[in-house]
């Protein structure tokens, strides 16, 4: 009934998604790789920031799942005919949030647009007022009267059902902790309430019913309101914020999926080499840092501007092109941050294989090939790890400034920044169009700010030199 | 007479919160007087440097803290001191010296800023007289061109040096107690002469009491008066140093005695202290030594001991001391020392003959590195060792001696000479023909702590080997072979699936030793195996060494500093100075007479217990010279004692008969 | 001292060479000038006369790397590689695609630039020294911890909410100042105001986190713990023995940044609609001027490796432990 669509980031999002998998299938068998990240699960800041980044990956992978569904059939040919239009599980399940559109700016909540129309009245007179909005408070007789208690009855509801699931969710952690610990469920449950545990699993839990709370209040609001408005042309921004939680997760993770090969094996080829190698591949990346960054990403992806203007004819449809843009940004933005990591690979290559160990398998005939596989990899995987993890938020980052300078994601892409170059023009209008900004702002700290905690965590747990203090 | 300076009373120390807390200095009493050398004698964490800085109260924050006791310096109780009249304690009437004078000194500063700055402090010295004084105090303590060295960085001194100016900065204070942590442990042995020669004469001018921390049983009968022995947390003995030496009462000083290598032992087994010091995370219920204690009953392991059964101001923790206690019959175990076999016959055909190596490291400059030098760090070695034999190799730092370890094996290229093992020409080989030949000789390192992977397990690491040289066919096979070894060495092969980290030094060393014993080499190259670890547990090591030579008809190569190990252990022995041998021979006669005056100088120099009066003492001066650019003629001529005009002219050649060589002037 | 500087240029050289090359590879090869003629002239007045008029005008008629119809040294310097990319070396960038000087607006766009950039700089460095110095002194506590986490807030939130914001509550809100603009002369100062502040504020995160670790990497060092011993003032081995120390790495990092600031700021002069090299470059990219991008990556490319070779004197200076060959 649907045909599947894999877009080329989709496809990489997987791979990575793979990757991951596997690698925590791997660490589950080696004490000294599960430590570290059970460090990162008992720190207090780490743990929600994990739930929550949880969350947003969640929400990214739904809108990853591509495909475009079937036509209602007119005749009985067995081929079925499929829409032009590519939705994602994420469309789906946010149904009419996609499609209830109003003609143009209204702000959160609202129940009239944003601006006067000239209404035509059936007695032929006109006037110039705030018309009903299409969709949002459609529901309401009198709105001007109605819409608070409605809101607030709302939100109680949302409100009681986040409370019973986040009870729900204490009772399963509990229920578990107990078996696992072999205590009785009361004393499970109130060292979980004092903090006692090595997990913190109070803060896991408050986290997640801040979550579940905000999830049963968008569930309830949204349906029958524009929570964060609309936009110019009517959209609602809810829903476009959402959408651009996969957009700033691809620039974020893609982008070091990207660049990650060349930095570990230029980099440790450097410092185990040394020589004229390294001086090549010091050459290179010197070379490559010393051109600004916004410059050659600028440069690069208004050649890729040209080549798409005169080769239209391989896109078969704008989110193709759009995707390809957003790869080919990713591509770029890899290329020019590959070379700070590989500068500290280099160095600690360089470090390692005057280390004892390194001599000592060399003293029994250990082959190069095997020495960078079994001894310098697993001892520089921390640093690539540190470094993959402080780059996101950075990356998330630049989107958005990026976007800015007309050199970011296609202008047709959901993304914050678009929604941030768009919105900014509005900040002239008496009275401002706040709400665009606001959403932005609101999902893109949230991302970042765990992000950030997140980083800080995996560096404590993972750098060395940190953990002997 | 005798007038108490310093008195600490059941002090103890906790670093860090909760049950797991450390607990590095658990109810430690003693008394410093005026003018006196006490010293605080230990193995690595045992809690002496913990002792010394919570007398400064400098330990480490947020965490440390006093938990207990009083420190009292003549009658004030520092631990109750605020903050600001703390400071002018620090400094102004203890001062301390810390083990690592390349890093206690700010790098960024001049000497004679650092020195200045405590007159300042302190003395309210200040503008051309405080540069005055500290001229003077650089005088005092030995430096040379003292007027160069006042605006110099510490980074343009010798280690020895900075250690000199870490003690002018004390001096400075004129302190009443000088607190020396383990002050020549990062030193040469004949810059540790000179300094501790200078704190001597310091002391005898200055009158300052002396706190000094060390592991080194010679450096305590050379400088203390009082000796107080530290373990686990915990004084166990403490007594007059004459008293000491002649009557260890304590079964753990008993012990630290036994188990130092001398050349009289060279036929037995040395005794061991079996295990290692404890965690200091828990509160121990009994003696804190009885799980090593060779004379422990039941007793020991509940009651703990107390500190003030003493019998002529010799104060001993232990139940064996208190007559009130029975201890129970001994069945006194005849030591089952396996009396090592007689050394091997003198004229074993040679399995390793070294000629002429030379490896020089050229100096690069510049963004084009150029060459512009070659430091010569072997120059010239030549060295034959036969099947079964132990060579041993000595020197100070910098001499080129681990060189020499790597040149042979090809872990460095030499740059000339030739490494026959075996009738086969190493220098020569390369690629897949030397990686295979690399199963007949092995390297044994320093550091048990970073020679192996920390993120593999350890039976992975001793199997490493194995699959590179094809032993074993199968995994079965080879982890047989690792039980085996893990046997072998002493170790359970349950711990083959453990990490590295999860051990302590002298354990990963025994896995080194297993790893190395995997490919069945020849000849194992052990560079200073030992000198990372305490000295019950070098003992444990040693013994294994000779054990397994006994066993397998290993090769030694033993490159080490400590000539005490050497004499335990080698059956011939090469002394080296910047990059060439001096002296050559049969241990007995190398030690016994040594020819060259550098190996004079160097035997002269080792702390010694015994109280040998008649020993002449060669004081050497200056420091060891840059291998980049050595004296010309011999090189050890502007520190000889003896040297003549020729000796600048030219390198002198080898002379002396077949069995003992040496090249010096003086036998030409 | 001299020698060694010109044994440093002359190794960046290469580098410059490279990013040459680079950059012809990109906007030329990659693309012919006629891709870009097209994407100038729009899809509707697109004709070959046009594109060859187009190409004309700007030089770009030419043959890439060698002139088969010229003769001697024509040969080579009548073509897009010797017009284009090697009269960089001579700082001759040419004119923009639309015919102005652009050595001439580069001249006097960075006097703007540098009005932000100094100040900023400047107060920022001062700001975020205490803010860290003050969080190393508390390190431990409840301070250092709080303070830890709001670096982390600062920094999570994006320089374009700073700038938004700034000229929201700022500029329009209260009326403090102006919200954009930009005047000649001491009239500039009202202008420069509210983006020196954003652009401190936005940094502040970041770089006092980095500062912090910075005096806490030197807290834990041997000398400072004889520096205690000593009986010094806590203040006097806070300024002396750590500040000293780790000036180091600080002075090195803003060092390394000196030249770049003449590159301007992007957004902060976009936002605020102040005539620097920021919005100048930003403007030539949302008008696809290749000229312009070209020139600022080659200025961008030689302004950095000047930093880095002030970088490396001035290691010479600030730290005692390197010494000029």
């Amino acid at each position: 009934m649907i045909l599947p669509v894999i877009l080329w980031t989709d496809a990489l999002i997987f791979l990575l998604v793979a990757i991951v998998t596997v690698f925590a299938l791997y660490a589950r068998g080696k004490p000294h790789l599960r430590a570290p990240w059970r460090h990162v699960m008992c720190s207090r800041l780490g743990s929600p920031a994990l739930v929550v980044l949880s969350a947003y990956v969640f929400i990214g992978l739904l809108d990853s799942l591509h495909y475009r569904p079937a036509l209602e059939n007119s005749d009985d040919s067995a081929q079925t005919h499929y829409a032009v239009e590519v939705l994602s599980v994420l469309d789906t399940l946010v149904g009419p949030l996609r499609t209830q559109t109003e003609k143009t700016y209204s702000a959160p909540f609202a129940t009239h647009l944003y601006s006067r129309e000239t209404v035509r009245h059936p007695d032929g007179s006109q006037t110039r007022e705030y018309p009903r909005l299409e969709y949002g408070g459609r529901h309401l007789e009198n709105p001007a009267a109605d819409a608070r208690a409605d809101i607030l009855q709302r939100s109680s509801v949302a409100l009681m059902q986040a409370l019973v699931a986040s009870l729900a969710v204490l009772l399963l952690i509990t229920l578990w902790q107990a078996r696992r610990r072999r205590q009785v469920f009361t004393s499970t449950l109130q060292d979980i309430l004092a903090l006692r545990t090595t997990v913190p699993w109070l803060i896991f839990w408050i986290t997640l019913s801040v979550l579940l709370l905000l999830t049963f209040l968008a569930i309830n609001l949204s349906t029958v309101y524009h929570v964060f408005g609309t936009d110019k042309v009517g959209q609602d921004v809810f829903y476009q914020t959402l959408k651009s939680i996969r957009t700033g997760l691809i620039i974020g993770t893609l982008t070091t999926l990207v660049m990650l090969p060349f930095a570990i094996f230029l980099g440790i080829l450097a410092g185990y080499a040394r020589g004229w190698i390294d001086d090549v591949i010091q050459y290179i990346y010197t070379t490559l840092n010393s051109i600004p960054g916004v410059l050659l990403i600028a440069a690069a992806i208004l050649m890729l501007q040209v080549y798409m203007a005169n080769h239209p004819e391989l896109f078969e449809t704008t989110l193709e092109r759009a995707d390809i843009r957003l790869l080919f940004l990713c591509i770029i933005l890899g290329i020019t941050s590959w070379t700070g990591l590989c500068r500290l690979l280099r160095g600690e290559a360089l470090k390692l294989r005057e280390a004892e160990y390194i001599q000592a398998a060399t003293a029994f005939g250990v082959r190069h090939s095997k020495i960078i596989s079994r001894h310098i990899l697993p001892n520089v995987m921390h640093i690539v790890l540190i470094t993959v993890v402080l780059d996101f938020s950075g990356l998330v980052l630049a989107e958005a400034v990026l976007s800015y300078v007309g050199v970011g994601v296609d202008p047709t892409t959901n993304s914050w920044g678009n929604m941030i170059n768009s919105a900014r023009l509005e900040m002239a209008r008496e009275p401002v169009v706040w709400w665009s900004l606001l959403s932005a702002f609101l999902f893109m700290f949230t991302l970042v700010l765990a992000a950030n905690l997140f980083s800080d965590a995996v560096r404590d747990a993972f750098d060395p030199r940190l953990r002997q203090r | 007479m005798k007038q108490p300076l310093l008195k600490l009373d059941k002090l103890s120390v906790r670093i860090g919160t909760g049950p797991r807390a450390i607990r590095p200095v658990d109810d430690v009493s003693f008394t410093i007087n005026k003018g006196e050398t006490y010293a605080l004698l230990g193995e690595s964490g045992c809690g002496k440097s913990m002792t010394a800085l919570s007398i400064m109260r400098l330990l480490p924050q947020p965490h440390g803290q006093i938990s207990a006791g009083q420190i009292s310096l003549e009658g004030t109780d520092l631990t109750a001191l605020p903050e600001v009249e703390m400071r002018q304690v620090r400094g102004r009437r203890i001062a301390m010296i810390f083990q690592e004078p390349m890093t206690s000194l700010n790098p960024v500063l001049t000497i004679g800023n650092q020195i200045g700055e405590m007159l300042r402090q302190h003395q309210q010295v200040k503008g051309s007289q405080a540069r005055n004084r500290v001229l003077e105090l650089l005088d005092a303590v030995g430096i040379p061109d003292v007027r160069r060295r006042y605006s110099e960085y510490p980074h343009q001194l010798s280690g020895g040096m900075k250690q000199r100016v870490m003690i002018a900065i004390a001096l400075a204070g004129e302190p009443d107690l000088l607190i020396a942590d383990e002050p020549t442990t990062a030193l040469d042995v004949t810059i540790q002469a000179q300094v501790l020669d200078l704190l001597r004469q310091l002391q005898r001018d200055t009158h300052m009491a002396i706190l000094l921390i060390t592991h080194d049983l010679g450096i305590v009968a050379g400088m203390a008066d009082h000796v107080a022995v530290m373990y686990a947390g915990q004084l166990v003995e403490e007594a007059s140093r004459d008293r000491f030496f002649a009557d260890a009462r304590h079964p753990y000083s008993q012990r630290l005695f036994e188990s130092l290598p001398n050349i009289g032992k060279r036929d037995h087994a040395l005794k061991t202290i079996p295990g290692f010091v404890p965690v200091l995370d828990r509160d121990f219920t009994g003696c804190h030594f009885a799980e090593r204690c060779d004379q422990a009953w039941d007793y020991c392991r509940t009651q703990a001991p107390a500190w003030d059964i003493t019998t002529d101001h010799h104060h001993v923790r232990c139940h064996l001391e208190d007559r009130n206690i029975n201890p129970p019959a001994r069945t006194v175990k005849e030591e089952a020392a396996t009396p090592h076999a007689a050394v091997a016959s003198e004229t074993g055909t040679s399995l390793l003959s070294v000629r002429d190596l030379k490896v020089h490291f050229p100096i690069q400059k510049g963004v084009f590195k150029r060459t512009v030098g070659q430091v010569y760090a072997v120059d010239g070695v030549s060295l034959d060792i036969p099947a079964g034999h132990t060579q041993a190799l000595v020197g100070e730092s910098g001499c080129g001696k681990t060189t020499v370890g790597k040149g042979i094996l090809q872990l460095i290229r030499p740059t000339a000479g030739s490494v026959q093992f075996d009738n086969s020409e190493l220098t020569r080989l390369s690629g897949k023909r030397l990686r295979r030949r690399r199963t007949d000789f092995q390297f044994i390192f320093q550091d048990p702590y970073s020679s192996m992977n920390p993120r593999m397990r350890v039976g992975d690491i001793v199997e490493e080997g194995m699959i590179a040289q094809v032993i074993g066919n199968n995994r079965q096979e080879r982890r047989a072979r690792v039980n085996e070894l893990f046997a072998q060495v002493g170790l359970s092969t349950e711990h083959a699936s453990r990490y590295p980290h999860e051990f302590s030094g002298g354990q990963r060393q025994r896995i080194c030793i297993a790893r190395a014993l995997a490919v069945n080499p020849r000849l194992i190259i052990c560079d200073e195996p030992t000198s990372a670890l305490d000295i019950s547990v070098q003992a444990q090591i040693l013994n294994l060494l000779k054990q397994l030579q006994n066993e397998l008809g290993l090769s030694y190569l033993f490159i080490t500093h400590n000539l005490s190990v050497v004499s335990y252990l080698a059956d011939r022995v090469a002394v080296m100075y910047l990059g060439r041998i001096v002296e050559e021979g049969p241990v007995a006669s190398v030690l016994e007479n040594p020819l060259h005056p550098y190996t004079r100088a160097l035997l002269s120099a080792v702390p010694q217990i015994e109280p040998d009066t008649q020993r002449e003492i060669i004081r050497l001066e200056g420091d060891i010279p840059s291998p980049a650019n050595p004296p010309g003629g011999c090189h050890f001529h502007p520190r000889c004692p003896s040297a003549m005009p020729g000796c600048r002219e030219s390198y002198p050649a080898e002379s002396g008969d077949a069995g003992h060589r040496v090249r010096c002037f003086l036998y030409n | 001292m001299f020698a060694y500087i010109v044994r440093r240029v002359a190794y960046a050289l290469p580098i410059l060479i490279g990013v040459n090359l680079l950059t012809f590879y990109l906007f030329f090869v990659v693309n012919s000038p006629d891709d870009m003629a097209r994407l100038h002239l729009g899809v509707k007045r697109v004709t070959p006369e046009a594109i060859d008029k187009w190409k004309a005008e700007r030089g770009y008629d030419k043959p890439l790397v060698f002139n088969a119809t010229e003769t001697g040294i024509g040969r080579i310097s009548e073509t897009i590689f010797f017009e284009k990319s090697l009269k960089l070396f001579a700082f001759n960038f040419g004119h923009s695609d639309d015919g102005r000087d652009i050595s001439h607006d580069i001249a006097q766009r960075m006097v703007p630039s540098l009005a932000i950039a100094i100040p900023s700089l400047v107060v920022g460095l001062l700001i975020n020294i205490t803010f860290a110095m003050l969080l190393a002194f508390f390190r431990g506590t409840y301070v250092d911890i709080s303070g830890v986490i709001l670096c982390v807030v600062l920094m999570s939130i994006s320089a374009m909410f700073y700038i938004i914001g700034g000229q929201f509550l700022l500029g329009k809100l209260l009326r403090l100042m102006p919200i954009s603009g930009y005047d000649i002369g001491l009239d500039a100062i009202k202008f420069l105001v509210l983006p020196v502040i954003i652009g401190v504020v936005s940094g502040i995160g970041s770089s006092s986190r980095l500062y912090r670790s910075f005096f806490l990497e030197e807290a834990g060092k041997d000398f400072i713990r004889t520096a205690r011993a000593k009986g010094l003032k806590e203040s006097r081995v806070l300024f002396r023995h750590l500040l000293s120390n780790a000036m180091i790495p600080i002075v090195t990092g803003v060092v390394v940044v000196l030249p770049l600031l003449f590159m301007g700021s992007l957004l902060l002069e976009s936002f605020f609609a102040i005539p620097g090299l920021g919005s100048y470059t930003i403007d030539a990219i949302n008008r696809q001027d290749f000229a312009i991008v070209r020139a600022m990556v080659f200025l961008g490319s030689v302004l950095y490796i000047v930093g880095l070779i002030l970088v490396d004197i001035t290691y010479t200076i600030v730290d005692p432990r390197v010494r000029l060959s």
